[in-house]
């Protein structure tokens, strides 16, 4: 197991939010699963429907330093050595949702039906043993992609993949990539 | 029936996309013209974003900005009903600047002269008039189109569901025909299919103009042909027969007194559902056959609870002409049957059991390969076998080593009687219905992601409810404005046929002209109470895309769509 874990490294999470096309395929298909007790941890929405039809689909980005462990008070939120931010452990999840505050993108949610928060584990009883998160799986438009930075830099050589986010003076390295044009470093967030 | 279809047959002799969709891949130029790819075709989005990681340019034609449009190079905003006027103003341009493909025009194909003279009035400032598309864009788009060395068109409800729904199809053929760039790798055309099997279907019989093969029914060899298949005098074939529209109409006349449907639900489907509600209570007796029971079914004197697509083998055919294996994953519940078997039982009832001797459906499927050997639609070296071997085998295909033809037209031998690619006059005419005093306001209808044509699978899964739980008026800010309707607003929209009752949803993703509202809800939530049931001369397809409408604000907000009656069994 350990080492289909290490082989599995080179593959990474890319998501591209100019393809999103708001259809929820990927909702659909996180719902199905039991583990998450049929709720989605992969949430899209509109931007402003008013005047755009943009919407942005949002995974849990992995952060080196995650915010979402760091603000809670019952230590329930845990990073594993593949950088994997684990929903909370149901044991120590106190229902506070400080890291519902916390995370810049919005990840956690406090699902009131289990006083637990839950978020986004990059589908890890997949991804553990060589397969892809079902999200990716099943988005049609390619806003979700789950492969090698050398399958990407081939398939999309207008769009850099950048894992560095910039909210004020705030700086948040994540594991998973968000496709910006080519050439981007960071996403800055004022 | 099918505008595609018979604008297709008219240019080519033939009915199907021309290309695979992996021809999209190279193609510098892609137009998709009145098709939601987003919503009603998810799949085909990320052949189109390959091309365009390679430098493709996208031209949208759409009255909304759909997710497609949102990043698109070119979004021509069509004012519904006017399609052929653009094309007719894009063809024109290509002639005036000679971007046109003399070799091909000249050694495969007919008609363009009387084409090209039909379309000479339109000039790019008048079609700036009737499309309401700036002529910049307009002019854009046909240099782009024009200058190309690969491309790639795709068109769909948006353009065929018209009165003059085989003119906008003939008007996008001819723009691809007058540049030759078809037959040719990366050079594509098709129509992209509005359902599963929307091409199978429509190749072996759904229509009631053919026979098996996509032969014709009115031709005494193909009758003759078919009649020797399947083992029975030719005179015992019917002839031509009524399409879906042209059947209600038949019923209200009291010429069809019986009616036998097979997942089929035109209380939603079809347009001016009063007038098929009235029809559906003159039939004297009504059988539908059908894996849930749709709103339709509750007028029927006998309902037959049929299959889903997951508990019966067989093939499906895609919108690239693929024929695909469907494997059987689990039995029908309960009393209910295959809608195979049901279909061999009722031709044991009435006599023919000897003609319905089928050990499997392989055994069906081998009786079609053999009915469709010759015709155009040849899948006589299809067989089951060959289809798992090679994740499917597109038509024609008419011998058991023939490899298939995923791309038609390389040998540039067209199907139709002269072997060569036809171009068809379209000049623009009005569509069936325009606005007026009374009734100011264009109504166009379409489809959203989260539901299925009529809605009979669909509107039973909650979470699919849960994404768009009841139609909405898509209106721009600048009509609301006009009419005082303040968002989610209830707003009764009548029309020369009906009316009915929708929270208003104002949005700037729609032309200021133009309200949108989708169709797949039965009753008083049904977008096709108000569209009209006007035909194609041609294909018999009704105008579902455009008619003329009244909003009213009823003065009160609509509960939160959560609430709606949309989650209550009706």
């Amino acid at each position: 197991m350990r080492e289909e874990n290490v082989s599995n490294v080179n593959m990474e999470f890319f998501v591209d939010m100019q393809r999103c096309i708001g259809c929820k395929a990927c909702e659909m298909a996180c719902a199905e699963c039991e583990t998450n007790g049929h709720e989605s941890m992969i949430h899209v929405n509109y931007v402003d429907r008013a005047h755009t039809i943009q919407t942005t689909v949002q995974v849990c980005m992995h952060c080196e330093d995650p915010v979402c462990a760091n603000v809670c008070p019952a230590d329930a939120i845990s990073k594993d050595e593949f950088g994997i931010v684990h929903t909370a452990n149901s044991e120590r999840c106190i229902g506070c949702s400080n890291c519902v505050q916390a995370c810049p993108f919005g990840v956690p949610k406090k699902q009131e039906s289990y006083d637990l928060m839950m978020k986004c584990n990059m589908c890890f009883d997949r991804t553990s043993i060589g397969k892809k998160p079902m999200c990716a799986t099943v988005c049609p438009s390619g806003a979700l992609y789950f492969g090698t930075r050398e399958e990407i830099a081939e398939m999309r050589p207008n769009s850099t993949p950048v894992k560095r986010f910039v909210f004020g003076e705030e700086i948040v390295n994540t594991k998973v990539n968000l496709m910006m044009p080519k050439g981007s470093t960071e996403l800055k967030v004022f | 029936m099918v505008s595609a279809g018979a604008g297709n047959k008219k240019a080519f002799g033939l009915d199907r996309g021309s290309n695979n969709y992996s021809d999209l891949e190279y193609a510098e130029v892609i137009i998709v013209a009145g098709a939601n790819v987003s919503e009603t075709f998810p799949t085909l989005t990320h052949w189109i974003w390959k091309a365009r990681d390679r430098g493709a340019k996208l031209i949208v034609i759409d009255p909304r900005v759909i997710p497609l449009a949102r990043t698109a190079d070119l979004h021509l905003d069509v004012k519904p009903g006017t399609d052929s006027a653009l094309y007719g103003a894009m063809l024109n341009y290509l002639h005036e600047k000679d971007l046109l493909d003399h070799d091909f025009i000249n050694n495969h194909t007919s008609g363009f002269e009387e084409t090209l003279a039909a379309v000479k009035t339109h000039t790019l400032s008048w079609a700036e008039q009737v499309t309401g598309i700036q002529k910049e864009k307009i002019q854009q788009a046909a240099e782009w189109w024009g200058k190309a060395k690969t491309s790639f068109l795709l068109h769909a409800r948006g353009i065929e569901h018209h009165s003059k729904g085989v003119d906008n199809v003939v008007g996008c053929i001819n723009l691809v025909l007058a540049t030759g760039r078809i037959g040719k790798p990366y050079c594509g055309y098709a129509t992209i299919t509005g359902q599963g099997n929307g091409q199978g279907g429509r190749e072996h019989g759904h229509k009631c103009d053919q026979l098996p093969g996509n032969r014709d029914i009115t031709n005494p060899e193909h009758r003759k042909y078919i009649a020797d298949v399947w083992g029975i005098e030719e005179k015992d074939l019917p002839g031509k027969g009524l399409s879906a529209y042209e059947i209600i109409e038949a019923i209200h006349r009291g010429e069809i007194k019986g009616l036998l449907t097979i997942c089929f639900n035109p209380l939603v489907s079809l347009p001016n559902s009063n007038y098929v509600r009235e029809a559906l209570e003159k039939l004297e007796y009504y059988v539908a056959i059908d894996f849930f029971l749709n709103e339709t079914a509750r007028h029927a004197d006998l309902v037959l609870a049929g299959s889903l697509q997951e508990e019966e083998e067989g093939t499906t055919t895609s919108a690239e002409g693929r024929v695909i294996k469907i494997n059987k994953a689990i039995d029908p519940p309960g009393d209910a049957k295959t809608d195979t078997s049901i279909i061999l039982e009722l031709a044991s009832r009435l006599g023919a059991k000897d003609k319905f001797t089928y050990e499997n459906s392989e055994a069906i499927f081998n009786e079609l390969r053999v009915a469709s050997k010759g015709g155009t639609a040849d899948y006589y070296g299809i067989t089951y076998q060959r289809i798992v071997e090679n994740m499917g085998m597109f038509w024609p295909c008419p011998s058991l080593d023939h490899p298939g033809t995923p791309r038609l037209w390389e040998d540039r031998k067209f199907k139709t009687p002269d072997g060569k690619a036809h171009f068809n006059p379209a000049p623009y005419r009005p569509p069936g219905e325009v606005t007026d005093n009374e009734y100011p306001v264009v109504l166009t209808t379409g489809r959203v992601v989260s539901q299925y044509l009529s809605g009979t699978q669909t509107r039973r899964i909650g979470k699919l409810v849960g994404q768009y739980p009841e139609p909405q008026l898509e209106i721009h800010p600048e009509l609301a404005l006009k009419f005082g309707i303040e968002q989610r607003e209830v707003v009764k929209v009548s029309t020369r046929r009906g009316e009915g009752l929708f929270p208003a949803n104002i949005v700037d993703t729609i032309r200021k002209d133009t309200v949108f509202i989708p169709y797949h809800w039965p009753g008083k939530l049904s977008a096709n109470l108000l569209t009209p049931g006007t035909l194609d001369p041609v294909s018999k397809i009704p105008e579902f895309k455009v008619c003329a409408c009244k909003l009213e604000p009823q003065g009160h907000i609509a509960p939160p769509a959560e609430k709606s009656s949309a989650f209550k069994s009706s």
